[in-house]
């Protein structure tokens, strides 16, 4: 299938202008420092695949490599945080049948954007993430479910895939030995639920991506109904650099708690946004300065710190954070997945909220009934406000409606749509007040 | 029918799932059709349940869950403008608006001379670019300004 | 087990249990919309959420399993504010319209509302509205009524065995639909109505008919197969309003096909006989009852007096009560006659007094889906037994592999491990090469008696029946099995045809080596009844084709419409034209009794009371849910009266119950039946297994809807898109060597008789085979349902310049 195009597509990907590598801790984007940072040559002059090959061919055990995955601290990347090297336990060791491997690419909280630029600007490295947890697990057959979205660097991946096939980093009896596996690229077409991972299974077998009620847990009933690991990429990403360099060397990397780097992702009210990946624990102000500061010279108001399913901070709670887990949490919001939303004086948060709570409503899969019901109810109510026709009660009636939903469903979408809805009335009540009584903005009068 | 050239990417799709699950590829195989179309007729859909042997209900419901198949025509070009929080900061909406005065569209409307349709997008993913729109799902612009705007509509001929 | 705690009562529940499972065992009610013990776990209403100690959050009880120690909350404040916000959001976009909603006064959320809900709501919003849709003749809908639970989608995906109903869209735009503007063809879809907890999907044909507090339930037996199904009748002013499964987990479960719950609508139609009527002079006339009986009796006394017994044959409905059977049998015999029968659509009656009792499904019911192996011959089970497919569905599900060896390859909607569709001749041929092979499998190589042997040796045993038979003995594609459980069941196509002999007595054998349960699968709702009895030719009387081949002088009916319950339309048709007199009991008027003479008004099931004897042997009684309509009597009554009025002895029964009492002999039934059923025959008949023709063969199936006189009157079975009347249905390749085209006329000829009938393409039809179906008015002029049939090109000048003009 148009092998030669995609081929051209990996070695035109060229790095971003990227003065600002400086501060930065490269691992997960490690090839940006090269020309070509995609394709395969670069990656394995940077000693990619070398781990992989190593693992194989000397059989190293996988408790050993699991051993490693936990020793470094490496929590799940995808937002929810969760011990990798525990999670690659849970596998049972023993299955009479096809193990499943998945990688969770598909971003779509409003504000993430890092796994994107590891699959366009380092393809080789989370090929090397997954083929390796392959080993380990006993998975035969990974798939990556990529954001539908970001079509032209599902494409770039996909070329890639067919690169390290035909160099035999993937395929059967990888270097000369009984080990097998088999890697894919499939993608998503709009629906923000499928980064939930029970229901991005689903929308592996070709159904809609409603989440599965756990338990089971993928580990025992994931990929058509088989035991089943599910990553977020930037987690596989890394691990080829942890066992390189040595578990150890990666909790180094990071603070207590949160072992490593982070691609944090920046974006809204900054001079320059984008991704950057720094050693957990950097403080939140080294992160801003690295996007070059607020915007338009402006004071920052806010910071939704994680994605919008975390809670916002004002620019006092975040000023003299760190970012990472438990620097986050003692300030009162959480990492996420690390996706930075910055906010500046001139915005409005009654409208912005208006946004968050449409974007809720719109991508809630109409499953459980509080979550099908409750986000339409919240959406009309703030809609509602924001045309003048608000009521005081209505915010008592918000933050009711929104408890009312979080905790009570299946997934989590449930929660993060309750999320900025709590913390956003918490935080800015005051606006929210204004707009009822004026029927108009407190921050730009419209 | 299914064009030779569609069943034969729906077939490399298949080769990435066992072969009792042939459902599994019907994201992929809705994708290739639409892009063929242009849009999802009724007729579209049943011939790929059919081509993938799932009931078609079961392929309606996918075409019906995922916001980037369309079920109606959409003109030659469909323009999904992302207006989620972090391109909203960067002033999407001016986008929204110099499109929708441009193409003499609202959202959801196909222009009239059949060749620009507008669509408001949820976040994409690339929220370091905003504000950004993809055309025809699978073409990202990025940095948005009017000026770009108008760029890029005069090169979609 | 585990030890839990449900509020504050400990109890012990089975390891794997879920807390709902655990509460309902206790009487502790959990509310609950999504959830049905039949169906898989969705947890998606969150109605049933409870507080669960050591949990920050409350979990549906649906789906979270027990654990030890476990100690849950059902009425806590924790777990009934989640509850009760449940059923807020549920709510809001329900509409207020209960006072004009069917389900109203027997509907789940409106109960659980009053327990839940609050009395007014926070909801000032706009309200959704969700456009209606037409799913077909059966069921109505509602769609802003619906919850989302997808009860309806599960059922018809998991029960039903295809997925018609999807929930499209996402979010709250989410709506259950079919898929475009397809309707609900399910031959169970009728369920889905119990199942939904609201009023968006309702009984059409109920709609705006009664309220359910109005309605007197009055529980009875399904009387259209051989399942013997648990109903309920709904009953006003009289009338048989509506017809709902009667839980009976060993029989119907929950379930009900919708043969059985639309039939009833057959029961008000405009054709009941309200009167006795007589023919004089070629006109019909109503009459008294008196005048009536003396007037049949008269005319069955003076025949069989001038000229004997034998003059007089006797058909009978297997749907008839066993009371009845018994009563007409004493009364034919009382007139010296034995040509009692009803197997009316048997062809081949070789085994008469073969067999060692009587001939049943040889298990239980339930058994079915814990079969491991299974062999079905002949049976096109979803027409035949709707509901019992199911439970094969439920077999396969669970890991059988079915073979299937049929001339009609129409989708049971479960998977097929093997099958070979070919015609009706050839399956002998079939079933003799799955007996060769499996004789030779080392471990089962059982010697062949040496007959058997010799027949068998001509026999090529190809490789897909090498497989069957090597799945029958437990080898399977996935799993092999040292002791599977095997099932080999014969359907209503092989018990129609003429070499049902030697197909029955193949299957035995087979069965009989691989240790397999199974037998007929009788196919009306008496089958076994009339078989015990012996509403059979005892001694030299005549069965039933052969009182239709030598027609009798006179005849007495009981419940049948001769062309449309026949198994050769023609023959019985003209046997009624040529008799001197033909004395029909009959709960309807009709065309096919325009030859008889006198018509004696019967109740249906619903005004009578009997006895049915199910496939698995199980006798059930059923009381009358309503008087006789008009001057209708109950059959037993009518046949007491009539042998009175004859002068016959020990016809002296004040109630049904004594003719039960009579036909078991005081006995425990179950005894009798225990002692009865058997399948063995006495020893083996002889068989021919290679026969060497190719001509083309008829599959006369009935179609589930005209099966006997009350579903062919019910209006709404016969709008679903089974009801097609009789074509020659062919596959591609027999069209073509015929040289034929699709939707041209063709004259099908049968021995003594013919039709002209449409061409239509059939994929399911095997090679060598027209399928024409029977009991319908379109294919009475044709034969044996099973038999040698001819198609030829139609040429009626006249027609096509008509039609080219037109």
């Amino acid at each position: 299938m148009a092998t030669k195009e995609m081929k051209a597509r990996v070695t035109k990907t060229k790095a971003p202008v990227m003065s600002a590598l400086k501060g930065q801790t490269l691992l997960c984007l490690r090839t940006l420092t090269e020309k070509n940072p995609a394709s395969l040559a670069t990656y394995e002059q940077l000693g990619g695949y070398t781990q992989l090959k190593r693992l194989v061919t000397e059989k190293v055990k996988a408790v050993d490599i699991i051993t490693q995955v936990k020793v470094s601290g490496l929590r799940g990347r995808g937002g929810a945080g969760f011990p990798t090297g525990l999670k690659w336990s849970f596998m049972p060791r023993y299955f009479d049948g096809t193990k499943y491997l998945v990688c969770n690419s598909d971003e779509g909280e409003p504000g993430t954007f890092k796994d994107r630029d590891i699959l366009r600007y380092n393809p080789h490295q989370l090929i090397e993430g997954m083929a390796i947890a392959a080993y380990t697990l006993g998975a035969r057959v990974g798939y990556n479910y990529i954001h539908g979205e970001i079509w032209q660097d599902y494409e770039i991946f996909e070329a890639a895939l067919q690169e390290a096939r035909a160099a035999g980093y993937i395929g059967e009896n990888l270097f000369g030995t009984n080990f097998s596996v088999d890697l894919y690229a499939v993608h998503g077409y709009g629906a923000y639920i499928c980064g939930e991972e029970t229901a991005l299974i689903e929308s592996i077998e070709g159904k809609k991506g409603q989440p599965r009620f756990k338990p089971p847990f993928p580990a025992s009933y994931g990929v058509f109904g088989k035991p089943t690991n599910v990553n977020n990429t930037e987690s596989f990403a890394s691990i080829p650099w942890i066992l390189q360099h040595g578990g150890q060397a990666f909790a180094e990397l990071g603070v207590p708690n949160s072992g490593g780097t982070k691609l944090f992702s920046v974006s809204g009210h900054v001079e320059k946004p984008g991704n950057f990946e720094v050693k957990m624990g950097t403080t939140f102000k080294e992160l801003l300065d690295m996007a070059d500061g607020v915007w338009k010279g402006r004071k920052l108001k806010a910071v939704i710190p994680g994605g919008p399913s975390t809670p916002v901070m004002t620019a006092d709670m975040i000023m003299n954070a760190t970012m990472d887990y438990d620097g986050l949490s003692k300030a009162g919001s959480s990492l996420g997945a690390g996706s930075m939303i910055v906010m500046d004086e001139t915005t409005c948060m009654v409208k912005t909220l208006k946004r968050l709570s449409y974007f809720f409503f719109e991508e809630s899969c109409g499953q459980c009934t509080p979550c099908r019901e409750g986000t339409g109810w919240v959406y009309r109510i703030i809609n509602r406000i924001t045309e003048g026709n608000g009521k005081m009660e209505d915010l008592d009636l918000l933050t009711d409606v929104s408890s009312n939903i979080s905790g009570r469903t299946i997934c989590a979408l449930g929660d993060a749509a309750a999320t900025p809805v709590l913390s956003f009335i918490k935080h800015f009540r005051l606006e929210f007040e204004y707009y009822i009584q004026h029927g108009k903005s407190m921050v730009d009068g419209k | 029918m299914l064009s030779a050239e569609s069943i034969e990417k729906i077939e490399y799709e298949l080769t990435k799932y066992p072969a009792d699950q042939r459902q599994a590829a019907v994201m992929s195989a809705l994708r290739i059709v639409q892009t063929e179309r242009g849009w999802l007729s009724q007729e579209c859909i049943s011939e790929v349940a059919a081509y993938l042997r799932m009931p078609e209900i079961a392929a309606m419901e996918v075409a019906t869950f995922y916001n980037m198949y369309d079920l109606e025509p959409v003109g030659k070009y469909k323009i999904t403008v992302c207006t989620n929080i972090s391109c909203m900061l960067r002033d999407s909406d001016a986008i929204v608006d110099h499109l929708q005065a441009k193409l003499g569209v609202g959202f959801n409307e196909v222009s009239a001379d059949g060749k620009f349709c507008l669509k408001e997008g949820e976040c994409m993913g690339a929220c370091s670019g905003a504000p950004l729109m993809t055309v025809n799902n699978h073409t990202m612009y990025e940095f948005l300004t009017p000026e770009s705007v108008d760029k890029i509509l005069e090169s979609l001929k | 087990m585990v030890k839990i705690e449900i509020d504050g009562k400990a109890l012990e529940v089975e390891y794997g249990s879920t807390i709902i499972d655990a509460a309902d065992k206790v009487g502790i009610a959990i509310p609950r919309f999504c959830y049905h013990k039949k169906l898989s776990v969705a947890a998606n209403c969150r109605m049933c959420l409870v507080q669960v100690e050591k949990f920050a959050k409350p979990l549906p009880a649906c789906a979270t399993p027990v654990a030890d120690g476990m100690k849950i909350f059902t009425r806590s404040k924790e777990a009934v504010e989640a509850q009760q916000s449940v059923m807020e959001f549920l709510l809001i976009n329900h509409p207020l319209d209960c006072p004009i909603c069917d389900q109203g006064g027997e509907c789940d959320l409106q109960d659980i509302a009053v327990a839940y809900g609050a009395s007014g709501s926070r909801y000032t919003e706009e309200k959704r509205v969700v456009i209606n849709k037409n799913i077909g003749p059966l069921i109505s809908t509602d769609m802003t009524r619906c919850i989302q639970c997808t009860r309806c989608v599960r059922f018809l995906k998991e029960v039903g065995g295809m997925q018609e109903l999807g929930l499209i869209n996402r979010g709250e735009h989410a709506e259950i639909t079919a898929y475009v503007d397809k309707s609900v063809n399910s031959e169970l879809s009728g369920n889905i109505i119990d199942l939904c907890p609201v009023g968006a999907l309702t009984s059409k044909p109920f709609r705006y008919t009664a309220r359910g507090w109005e309605l007197t339930r009055r529980p009875s037996i399904a009387p259209h197969d051989g399942l013997g199904s648990h109903i309920e009748v709904h009953v006003k002013d009289n009338k048989v309003m509506r017809v709902l499964p009667r839980e009976k987990e060993s029989i119907n479960e929950c379930w009900l096909s919708d043969r059985d719950r639309y039939s009833y609508e057959g029961l008000n139609s405009p054709d009941r006989l309200k009167t006795p009527m007589i023919k004089h002079n070629g006109t019909w006339a109503e009459t008294d009852w008196k005048t009536a009986l003396e007037f049949a009796a008269g005319q069955l006394k003076d025949i069989t007096k001038q000229y004997g017994g034998d003059a007089l044959g006797v058909l009978v409905s297997p749907n008839s009560t066993m009371e009845e059977g018994y009563l007409i049998k004493q009364l034919a015999h009382g007139l010296g006659c034995d040509n009692v029968d009803y197997r009316l659509r048997q062809t081949d009656f070789r085994l008469d007094g073969k067999r060692v009792g009587t001939p049943w499904m040889g298990c239980n019911i339930q058994e079915i889906e814990e079969l491991d192996r299974i062999l079905l011959i002949g049976s096109n089970l979803r027409n035949e037994h709707p509901l019992l497919a199911q439970r094969f569905r439920k077999a396969v599900n669970n890991g059988a592999e079915l073979s299937i060896v049929s001339p009609l390859d129409n989708d049971p909607l479960m998977d097929i491990a093997h099958k070979v569709i070919v015609r009706p001749n050839d399956m002998v041929n079939i079933l003799g090469q799955i007996l060769k092979a499996m004789s030779k499998i080392q471990r089962l190589s059982l010697c062949l008696p040496p007959s058997l042997e010799l027949l068998l040796s001509n026999i090529k045993v190809r490789d897909n029946t090498q497989a069957m038979a090597e799945s029958l003995a437990g080898l399977g594609g996935e799993i092999d099995l040292i002791a599977p459980k095997v099932g080999i069941f014969l359907g209503n196509m092989a018990l129609s045809d003429p070499r049902f002999t030697e197909m029955y007595s193949m299957a035995e054998a087979i069965g009989g080596i691989c240790g397999a349960k199974g037998g007929i699968l009788p196919a009306s709702a008496n089958s076994t009844g009339m078989h015990l009895m012996g509403v059979m030719p005892c001694t030299l009387g005549m069965h039933a084709r052969a009182m239709l081949e030598a027609p009798r002088r006179a005849y007495l009916l009981l419940n049948i419409e001769p062309e449309l319950d026949c198994q050769h339309a023609a023959l019985a048709n003209a046997a009624m034209a040529q008799a001197e007199c033909v004395v029909a009991l009959t709960a309807f008027k009709s065309a096919a009794l325009e030859n008889a003479d006198v018509l004696l008004p019967i109740a249906p099931f619903t005004e009578t009371s009997g006895t049915f004897m199910s496939m698995e042997g199980r006798v059930q009684s059923f009381q009358a849910v309503a008087k006789p309509l008009g001057e209708c009597r109950p059959a037993w009554k009518v046949l007491r009266v009539l042998a009175n009025t004859l002068g016959l002895k020990d016809f002296d029964f004040d109630s049904s119950e004594q003719v039960k009492d009579k036909i078991f002999n005081g006995e425990k039934p179950s005894a009798v039946v225990w002692r009865s059923m058997n399948n063995n025959l006495k020893e083996l008949v002889e068989i021919q297994v290679n026969v060497k023709d190719h001509g083309l063969q008829r599959i006369g199936e009935v179609p589930q809807y005209e099966s006997d006189p009350i579903v062919r009157r019910s209006a709404p079975l016969q709008k679903t898109k089974y009801n097609t009347k009789p074509m020659a249905r062919m596959r591609a390749e027999q069209i073509a060597a015929l040289g034929l085209v699709e939707g041209e006329t063709v004259l099908v000829k049968q021995d003594k008789g013919s039709a002209v009938l449409q061409v239509k393409l059939d994929s399911h039809v095997a090679m060598g085979c027209v399928r024409v179906t029977a009991s319908h008015e379109g294919s009475v002029g044709l034969g044996d349902l099973m038999g040698d049939i001819t198609v030829e090109k139609h040429t009626v000048e006249v027609n096509q310049q008509e039609a080219e003009t037109a």
